[in-house]
């Protein structure tokens, strides 16, 4: 490289800094930047009346798993965060699968029309996306709730003689998180099966293929990196739930995005708060470095 | 096969589950939106056509005050995280790869990552900290937030529109004794111009639905139309929100279409 070509190179790097930097103060200061504060907040002691004491304190990470008895000190766990936990996983795991298993034929549909109707069916999954979950989790509870559309219409029908109370259980919360991160999954699975060469298929059915063998042995190993898209954008807003959670699941079926908020309003455990958070995140974080550990190794194969 | 002929591409059981979830999710919106219109309280009953619900929530100030809060910060956010995010595109396509690109992708994109949740507690401490040391409690916390999370929203047309462009036509420019600044002024912004709206439209609309940030950054007396939406979830509920719910809900269609109709490839 001539001198030229190098002061050239070393030109376009600082311009893309120079342009790039006022996105980043600012993320700094609003995104980024909070989340050092909270890291520290968890290894503080909680203030008397919330915030937190100055001082280094572990009681908070203890506090995730612990509860320490407050006359003798000794440690017992705790159930009742460990049922919150059990609680999240088990919801987002579960909203996850089930948005997989009828958030695949719904891509696979749209990916099938032809050109301008698949447009159009995209335009129609994209609309449920961009609406506020507030009001898509709202449309859901007036459909579940005691004297909601659900129980009135199987009262007149007479299918039911007492209303059944559906919201405020886990079911409820499940319902409302497939609902609200479906097109979350549709999306990414549409992306990969729109490069999917249909010929495959031809070939697949040449060779004596069921239908089930070309989808088993032939579509899903290809798209499987939509598969991964699509179930970590579910998992991951799933287990930080907040809106759809205290909405559908009342007070009672908390998860863990209404227990952190707890803890910065009646708890008045600051510090619990943080840990709490940091734990989550520390677990988003881990499943986009699968995600992004996958996503390349695929590229390179297909390379 | 049967006299329907052979479709390469059918696999048993799909096109009705398909169905059945495009009717899943437009049936609860779409009687969320029948019931806006309902003379009565509630959804247990239809008791004829009415408009009283918008004509309440047209009179409550409680509402007029939310969403003229509402579309001030979304407008704001919008506007401040477009320029930053137009800034950042150009800085970072279309060039050589420069070390720390990587580093910038994933800043940008971090508000994507985080849990809100976690963002949100991050902030509440971090405000709550500035607003003890100076006694500022306005709306500068509000903005600076959304200004932030909307960053990514608008970045991601930006940039696609970008890497979509012909460089030779600013080569050209500058061939004709353009000035760098007169070639972007004259060539490169007119044709980013659909990229930057589009850009500027996803981010109003994400700023516009935001519920869980707003919660815990707002003070009080700063609600925003969904967390006065989510304070009167949680009491009680008349059509009102069915109402409140309507008008959003043709807002978001309103900016999406033009968002698609900016965005579509020309065939």
């Amino acid at each position: 490289m001539s001198p030229a070509e190098q002061a050239e190179v070393t030109r376009s790097a600082r311009n893309g800094w120079l342009l790039s930097a006022p996105a980043l103060v600012v993320l700094t200061l609003a995104a980024i930047g909070p989340l050092a504060i909270v890291v520290a907040y968890s290894f503080m002691p909680a203030g008397e009346y919330g915030n937190v004491a100055w001082g280094f304190s572990l009681e908070a990470w203890q506090g995730i798993l612990f509860t320490k008895d407050i006359f003798d000190g000794t440690l017992a766990w705790a159930d009742a965060n460990l049922t919150i936990f059990w609680r999240s996983v088990k919801l987002s795991v579960l909203t996850t699968v089930f948005a997989f298993v009828v958030g695949f034929p719904t891509a696979w549909f749209i990916a099938t029309r032809p050109p301008k109707a698949r447009a159009m069916w995209l335009f129609l999954i994209t609309i449920p996306f961009w609406t506020n979950l507030l009001i898509r989790t709202f449309a859901i509870t007036e459909i579940i709730r005691k004297e909601g559309l659900l129980n009135t219409v199987l009262l007149k029908l007479q299918i039911i003689s007492q209303p059944f109370e559906m919201i405020y259980t886990d079911t409820a919360v499940f319902i409302g998180m497939t609902y609200v991160y479906l097109p979350l999954m549709v999306l990414p699975l549409f992306a990969s099966l729109d490069r999917f060469d249909m010929r495959l298929l031809e070939a697949a059915y040449d060779l004596y293929a069921n239908p089930w063998q070309v989808l088993r042995r032939v579509i899903i190993p290809i798209v499987k990196p939509g598969i991964i898209a699509g179930s970590i954008l579910v998992f991951v807003p799933s287990l930080g739930a907040y809106v759809t959670p205290r909405l559908l699941g009342g007070g009672k079926n908390m998860m863990i995005g209404n227990f952190i908020e707890l803890q910065f309003g009646q708890g008045r455990n600051w510090p619990l708060g943080a840990s709490l958070s940091v734990t989550l995140l520390i677990i988003v974080t881990g499943a986009l470095l699968v995600y992004v550990r996958y996503a390349n190794r695929e590229t390179r194969h297909g390379q | 096969m049967a006299s329907k002929g052979f479709v390469i591409s059918r696999l048993p059981g799909f096109n009705p589950i398909a169905a059945l979830v495009f009717a899943g999710l437009y049936l609860p919106i779409i009687i969320l939106v029948i019931y806006s219109f309902n003379a009565g309280r509630s959804v247990s009953s239809w008791e004829g056509f009415s408009l009283q619900w918008y004509a309440v929530a047209w009179e409550n100030d409680a509402v007029k005050d939310a969403t003229i809060r509402s579309l001030y910060l979304a407008a704001s956010a919008a506007v401040i995280s477009t320029f930053l995010a137009t800034l950042a595109a150009l800085g970072t396509t279309r060039r050589k790869s420069f070390g720390g690109q990587t580093f910038i992708y994933v800043m940008i994109n971090q508000p994507l990552m985080v849990p809100e949740i976690v963002s949100a507690v991050a902030l509440l401490i971090f405000f709550a900290m500035i607003k003890q040391a100076t006694g500022y409690a306005g709306m500068g916390y509000l903005i600076a937030a959304h200004s932030a999370f909307c960053i990514p929203f608008a970045y991601l047309p930006i940039r696609a529109r970008l890497e979509g462009m012909d460089m030779t036509l600013e080569t050209a420019a500058a061939d004709l004794y353009a000035s760098p600044w007169q070639a972007f002024r004259f060539v490169t912004l007119p044709l980013l111009l659909p990229g930057i709206i589009a850009g500027m439209m996803l981010a109003f609309v994400t700023s516009l639905d935001d519920v869980v940030i707003t919660v815990f950054v707002k003070s009080a007396g700063q609600d925003t139309l969904p967390t006065y939406m989510l304070g009167q979830i949680r009491r009680q509920v008349t059509a009102e929100i069915n109402a409140i719910s309507t008008v959003l809900l043709a807002l978001t269609i309103l900016l999406l279409t033009l968002f698609f109709l900016l965005t579509r490839k020309k065939d």
